[in-house]
């Protein structure tokens, strides 16, 4: 028999566990309460999660508690509420994490729907900090408003991890039918058919989310029946636009392709989401991007029909998933176009690609801004070589014969090219750089001081250095 | 031999004298030096009486033989900071070190592992129908190889062996006199109701592989991840299939086998790469089925 470490009848009173002083208790619901608490001091607030147990209690709330202390202890990184102390499940069940301060989505949304200005930010933070908990062999599998957290700095705190999947920890919720399709509103046409391994879910929560900071509208409603949850399986959406005329093309275009039922229609990877967030430009536009009114009577038969032979396969797990759709960046020197590494450089983008299917290629030339400023004593002129030079990239990249959503060119202005590639790849999650190593001309400059080396030295990821080979 | 594991009128769970339900064994090893040894925290529950705390076990198994895997996986796990030992059976069978490998596990008996006998050990007595021609022909090489003691020892084992929240045994607790596989949820929920402890380390299956009981009481199957441990609280019922250190047949030739944190209710299961060339090409050298050094070889 388990008992629970805090009886009801004391919430807030001076009680102490294991070293940590209850405060006042901020939520008291099915599944269990929150406590402020107070103790060792780790330089941060902290709260205590205690859930319901004993005689009548719902015993899916006990295993959604300890699925979250299995979890979180095993979490790392600014997305997510630092771990403190766990009690024994068997004797004092309780979780003490780190208080996120910060406003829950959910109070954003209560201000109705965002402007297109606010909802990139936003949209590219959450699915920031869904990459760093894929990257970690997690899905969340419960993403809603109150779970996601906006610090100040404008990051986002994925909060609640009592429905989420590590691979590497048995699924405990695997057998809990009813308990495993999480919220309604948000739960993804997989989920409702009972998997739980697809990290390409939370991606479809992230869909609607966006959605409703968009619009101010559930995409599916808030279905209480299961008939109800499988409509998402083939029933489209209304596109965002009709709901909210302005919305630009390429918001419409991200939303409805993270709320594609079949999931290897969505997008495969939440940093392409982050990226396409962040660079408006370069999203690939399709038929999505356009649609005014839902699939007519024919086509919502055919979607039906589809669905109904469409059974999720065995999916990879998160980090191999993610491992899968790799962004690798090739930082093309544009001021030297016949430069006789372009062709190697090319060579060994192509090789590099090969290897995977779902990538996305970044091409990016940093052009100085000095030398930028020399050439153009006005913008019209400015805006020429920034031109130029991105006609050379899409030159550069041509031979590679990318389908457009495959791909991505970008001319950076900066004093500080190194810098510039290393805030551009770390921004954007990119998995692998390709540069040149210094031109035989540069040789006699210190291999320490070329770009190459301090890319090299300074990526948060790898980085392959192409040389043309001697003779 | 009736089977060891069922749960008795007053089954070892109350355990009161902290020896393990056993039968059949000589007191050459006695498995009741696995008693409580140095700080030892009684658990509230009435369930566990010797559950011990402090406490890293290194659970091997289906070692087969192998010399150099077992010799591999005890530095391991000695480097790990191992403290107790069990061995889950079939010390010999298929590889070209039986006696050695039979010594050190008798070693590790006097010192108070678990052991617990396996098929090909049960082998070495009487010939079973079921095994085919090559198995057959290295049983009955390894018969001509080891000592009377040495059979002796293997002929000993107990089939099973509890203590507190623990149940080892080579094959399903059901009926381990059976052999039968744990090969799917089913299987390893009659095992584990059997044995009626919170943890059942087994062999016999070549994989690593651990089955829990959910929520509702259903077993589901978990492949875990290599080297990272899983938390497996004594709240629920686990199975851990641990894996074999002498013939692994997951296409690494590696050496597999399991370590259980008692203290901190975990478990993780290990690959330790060892020279598994050399332990093939001393299949071949002792006259024994090629294709038994070939499995070896490519972990198969």
């Amino acid at each position: 028999m388990i008992a629970s470490p805090v009886t009801p009848e004391e919430p807030g009173s001076k009680a102490e566990l294991d070293g940590f002083r209850l405060g006042p208790c901020i939520h008291s619901g099915a599944m269990g309460r929150i406590f402020r608490v107070t103790g060792p001091d780790r330089g941060f607030a902290m709260i205590m999660k205690v859930p319901r147990v004993g005689p009548g209690e719902d015993s899916e709330g006990l295993i959604s508690f300890e699925t979250e202390a299995m979890i979180l202890p095993a979490l790392s990184g600014p997305h997510v509420p630092r771990f403190v102390a766990g009690g024994n499940l068997a004797k004092a069940p309780y979780l003490v994490v780190e208080w996120i301060e910060g406003e829950s989505l959910e109070h954003v949304l209560k201000g109705g729907p965002l402007s297109t200005d606010e909802i990139a930010p936003i949209g590219a933070a959450i699915a920031d900090a869904l990459h760093s908990l894929h990257l970690q062999d997690t899905i969340h599998l419960d993403l809603k408003p109150e779970n996601m957290i906006l610090r100040n700095d404008g990051e986002v705190v994925l909060i609640d991890f009592g429905l989420a999947y590590h691979a590497h920890f048995p699924d405990l919720l695997a057998e809990e039918q009813r308990f495993a399709s999480g919220s309604a509103p948000y739960v993804s046409p997989e989920q409702v058919l009972g998997t739980r391994s697809d990290p390409r879910s939370d991606i479809f929560a992230l869909g609607v989310v966006l959605y409703e900071l968009a619009t101010g509208a559930l995409p599916f409603g808030s279905p209480e029946t299961i008939a109800g949850l499988r409509d998402r399986l083939w029933r489209d959406p209304v596109p965002p636009s009709v709901r909210a005329p302005e919305i630009p093309s390429w918001l419409q275009e991200i939303i409805l392709r993270c709320l594609e039922p079949d999931a290897e229609d969505r997008y495969q990877s939440a940093a392409h989401v982050a990226f396409d967030l962040r660079n408006p430009d370069q999203v690939a536009l399709t038929a999505r991007s356009s649609k005014v009114s839902q699939a007519g009577v024919i086509e919502q038969a055919r979607r039906w029909w589809r669905a109904r032979s469409n059974h999720p396969g065995p999916s990879r797990p998160p980090k191999s998933q993610v491992g899968a759709t790799p962004i690798i960046m090739v930082a093309v020197d544009t001021t030297n176009p016949e430069d006789e590494r372009q062709p190697v450089l090319q060579r060994t983008t192509a090789q590099t690609l090969a290897r995977s299917s779902e990538f996305r290629l970044i091409c990016v030339s940093v052009i100085a801004r000095a030398s930028a400023a020399e050439h153009a004593s006005d913008g019209e002129s400015a805006s020429g070589t920034y031109l130029e030079h991105l006609v050379r990239l899409r030159h550069w990249v041509e031979p590679l014969r990318l389908p457009a959503r495959r791909l991505s060119l970008h001319v950076i202005e900066a004093a500080n090219p190194e810098n510039a590639l290393l805030e551009f790849a770390r921004r954007n999650h990119v998995d692998l750089i390709v540069l040149g190593a210094p031109h035989p001309a540069q040789l006699g400059l210190a291999w320490w001081r070329s770009v190459a080396s301090r890319v090299t030295a300074n990526a948060h990821c790898s980085v392959y250095v192409v040389r043309v080979p001697a003779d | 031999m009736s089977p060891a594991c069922r749960p008795r009128a007053h089954s070892a769970l109350s355990n009161e004298n902290g020896s393990p339900a056993r039968r059949g064994a000589k007191s050459r090893f006695r498995t009741d030096a696995w008693s409580p040894v140095g700080d030892t925290v009684e658990c509230p529950s009435t369930s566990c009486g010797n559950w011990q705390r402090q406490l890293i076990i290194a659970l091997l198994s289906d070692i087969h033989g192998n010399l150099e895997a077992l010799n591999a996986c005890l530095k391991d796990a000695g480097e790990c900071g191992a403290t107790r030992y069990a061995f889950l059976g079939d010390f010999v069978g298929y590889g070209a070190d039986p006696q050695k490998v039979v010594d050190i596990i008798a070693r590790h008996a006097a010192e108070g592992a678990v052991i617990v006998k396996g098929n090909h050990d049960e082998a070495v007595e009487k010939t079973p129908l079921y095994m085919n021609e090559s198995v057959r022909a290295v049983i009955g090489w390894t018969r001509e190889i080891l000592t009377r003691d040495a059979k002796a020892f293997l002929a000993s084992l107990p089939l099973c062996v509890r203590d507190g929240e623990m149940c080892f045994v080579h094959a399903s607790a059901a009926a381990p006199e059976r052999w039968d596989y744990i090969d799917s949820p089913a299987a390893a929920q009659r095992s584990i109701d059997a044995a009626q402890a919170a943890y059942t380390f087994s062999g016999h299956v070549h994989d690593q592989e651990l089955y829990f009981q959910s929520g509702r009481g259903k077993t589901s199957l978990f492949r875990p991840a290599r080297g990272t441990p899983v938390p497996v609280g004594r709240h629920r019922r686990w199975l851990a299939l641990v894996g074999s250190v002498g013939q692994p047949r997951d296409n690494n030739p590696a050496a597999a086998y399991a370590q259980f944190d008692a203290e901190h209710e975990k478990i993780v299961f290990r690959r330790v790469p060892y020279d598994h060339l050399a332990a093939a090409r001393k299949i071949r050298d002792a006259g024994l089925p090629a294709s038994i050094a070939y499995r070896v070889e490519k972990g198969i």
